[in-house]
């Protein structure tokens, strides 16, 4: 079967803008000479986006700037946040108009899984919910183990273990309908069964960290 | 197709062996074709609780190798004709039992029994994985203390992980719990949990709460499952579990110490 000549897919790539902030090229030349001899690495040949938002009210030779900017050895692919005048003449130059990440900015932060158990956890038994949140339905029993990059949910008994912010979060929970546990933490910080009695007993609570310390807050019943 | 019961409890001594014989006499005291397995390969308990130690010829092993068929293994109970005990071997050690092994002779079994229940061993090793991994049913023997309520939530969780209807995904084993050796008194006075406790902390559906009771070491010693002794607190108790396990609604006796009579007040009892 024939290949296709050609295929469009979607990637993304991160590129750098550069932000012109005056219209004098002079100045322009000279501050380019000063960042190109502290970093050239960071420029020579790196794809950049240029932003003229800055000088918007000023008429720009979009062609002088980009010939300045390429004797430089810097590579322009488009311009952003570009005005009429602009925008026409980057077409006229073959330069790309990109739409500046608005939108992504927009976009709902990527929301954190949840594991569901809907059975009690028994002794021996581990549960790792991995950039997850837990929700157990029944209980934690001792001998048991909870585990969970987020927060954990438990509709029944803790009496097992149980740790929260595995990954360091600490800003997770641990709520149970009882907290009669061996071990409770979260993002490292614990308290052993002993020290979470001084705290409740074996009430329902929601467990978190304020600065370095645990502490319990009751639930309304 | 034959329904397969464990009885089984992670702790030792709790137990099993007394009730897998208590309750498959009883299935088989109600018509019901029943065949009890020993499980616990290398001690061998079962067949001197039924009272069938000096009938046995093959054993278990036996069968699972080939070296004898399940006819020439099977013994015939003395006192019901519906009941058959297969005994396992004193002389082999418990890696006999390989799934394939066990598998093949519950196949075979489930032709044209009703009832084949598990005795299974203490533990979680080998042994006690082959007699729950094609059950049905779990009966989880439980004693009232912390260490046996410990063990059979260990043991439910395998049951919820390590059985063949885990594996393959079917409907879930039924899970029952069996409390024995209750002793109400010490309940009473907080040396014992009570049925509550239990019941809370291992959140299944109770099938039979058995007393404490002088008649199952009569009923060992002599070879008669406690369940045919129907003087004895202990039989009754376990005639109530086969009841229930059969789907019939009996309400709970024997959880509350029983009142001295005037006259035991008087002399002692
Ligand atoms: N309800 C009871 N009242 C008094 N004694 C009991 C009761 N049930 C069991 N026992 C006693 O407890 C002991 C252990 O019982 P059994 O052999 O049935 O336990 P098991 O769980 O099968 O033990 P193993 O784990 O060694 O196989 C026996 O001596 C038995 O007589
Ligand atoms: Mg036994």
């Amino acid at each position: 079967m024939a290949t296709q000549s050609l295929e469009l897919k979607a990637t993304s790539f991160t590129l750098s803008v550069l932000h012109i902030n005056t219209h004098d090229f002079n100045a322009i030349a000279a501050d380019l000479d000063t960042k190109l001899s502290q970093a050239p690495q960071f420029f020579i040949g790196a794809p950049l986006i240029l932003n003229l938002s800055a000088i918007e009210s000023h008429d720009v030779d979009l062609a002088a700037l980009k010939q300045l900017l390429t004797d430089n050895q810097l590579i322009i692919v488009g311009v952003t946040s570009a005005n009429e005048s602009i925008s026409q003449q980057a077409k006229t130059l073959g330069l790309a108009i990109v739409k500046s990440g608005k939108q992504a900015k927009n976009m709902p932060a990527p929301t954190k899984e949840t594991k569901i158990i809907k059975q009690n956890v028994r002794s021996g038994q581990q549960i790792y919910a991995k950039n997850a949140d837990l929700i157990i339905f029944g209980a934690v029993g001792n001998g048991a183990e909870v585990i969970a990059d987020g927060s954990i949910h438990i509709y029944g008994a803790l009496r097992g273990k149980a740790m929260a912010g595995a990954a360091g979060d600490r800003n997770s929970i641990i709520i149970a309908n009882s907290l009669d546990a061996e071990l409770v933490s979260i993002a490292g910080q614990y308290w052993l069964a002993e020290h979470l009695q001084q705290h409740c007993s074996d009430q329902r609570g929601c467990i978190r960290l304020t600065s370095d310390t645990l502490m319990v807050e009751s639930l309304p019943q | 197709m034959a329904q397969i019961i464990v009885v089984t409890s992670g702790k030792g001594g709790v137990g099993k062996t007394t009730s897998s014989a208590a309750i498959a006499t009883g299935l088989a005291l109600k018509g019901k074709k029943t065949v009890v397995i020993d499980f616990d390969i290398g001690l061998r308990n079962l067949d001197l609780i039924m009272g069938c130690e000096r009938r046995v010829v093959y054993d278990f092993v036996n069968v699972i190798n080939g070296e004898a068929n399940l006819n020439q293994a099977l013994i015939k109970d003395k006192r019901c004709d519906k009941l058959f005990i297969l005994p396992a071997s004193q002389t082999r050690d418990k890696d006999a039992l390989t799934k394939e092994g066990v598998g093949g002779v519950l196949d075979e079994l489930s032709k044209d029994f009703d009832y084949i229940v598990c005795d299974s061993p203490a533990g979680i090793e080998q042994g006690a994985m082959m007699a729950l991994y094609f059950a049905d049913i779990a009966i989880v023997t439980t004693n009232p203390e912390v260490s046996s309520v410990r063990d059979s939530d260990r043991i439910l969780g395998m049951l919820q992980s390590r059985s063949r209807r885990a594996e393959q995904n079917l409907e879930p084993i039924q899970e029952f719990l069996l409390l024995t050796r209750y002793s109400p008194a010490r309940v009473k006075t907080g040396e014992m949990l009570s049925v509550e406790d239990v019941s809370e902390i291992l959140a299944i559906k109770l099938l039979g709460v058995i007393p404490e009771s002088q008649a199952v070491l009569k009923a060992s010693n002599s070879g008669i499952p406690v369940i045919n002794d129907d003087e004895s607190d202990a039989g009754l108790a376990y005639a109530d579990t086969v009841q229930r396990l059969l789907g019939e609604e009996v309400p709970f006796r024997f959880l509350t110490e029983e009142k001295k009579g005037f006259l035991k007040r008087i002399f002692g009892s």
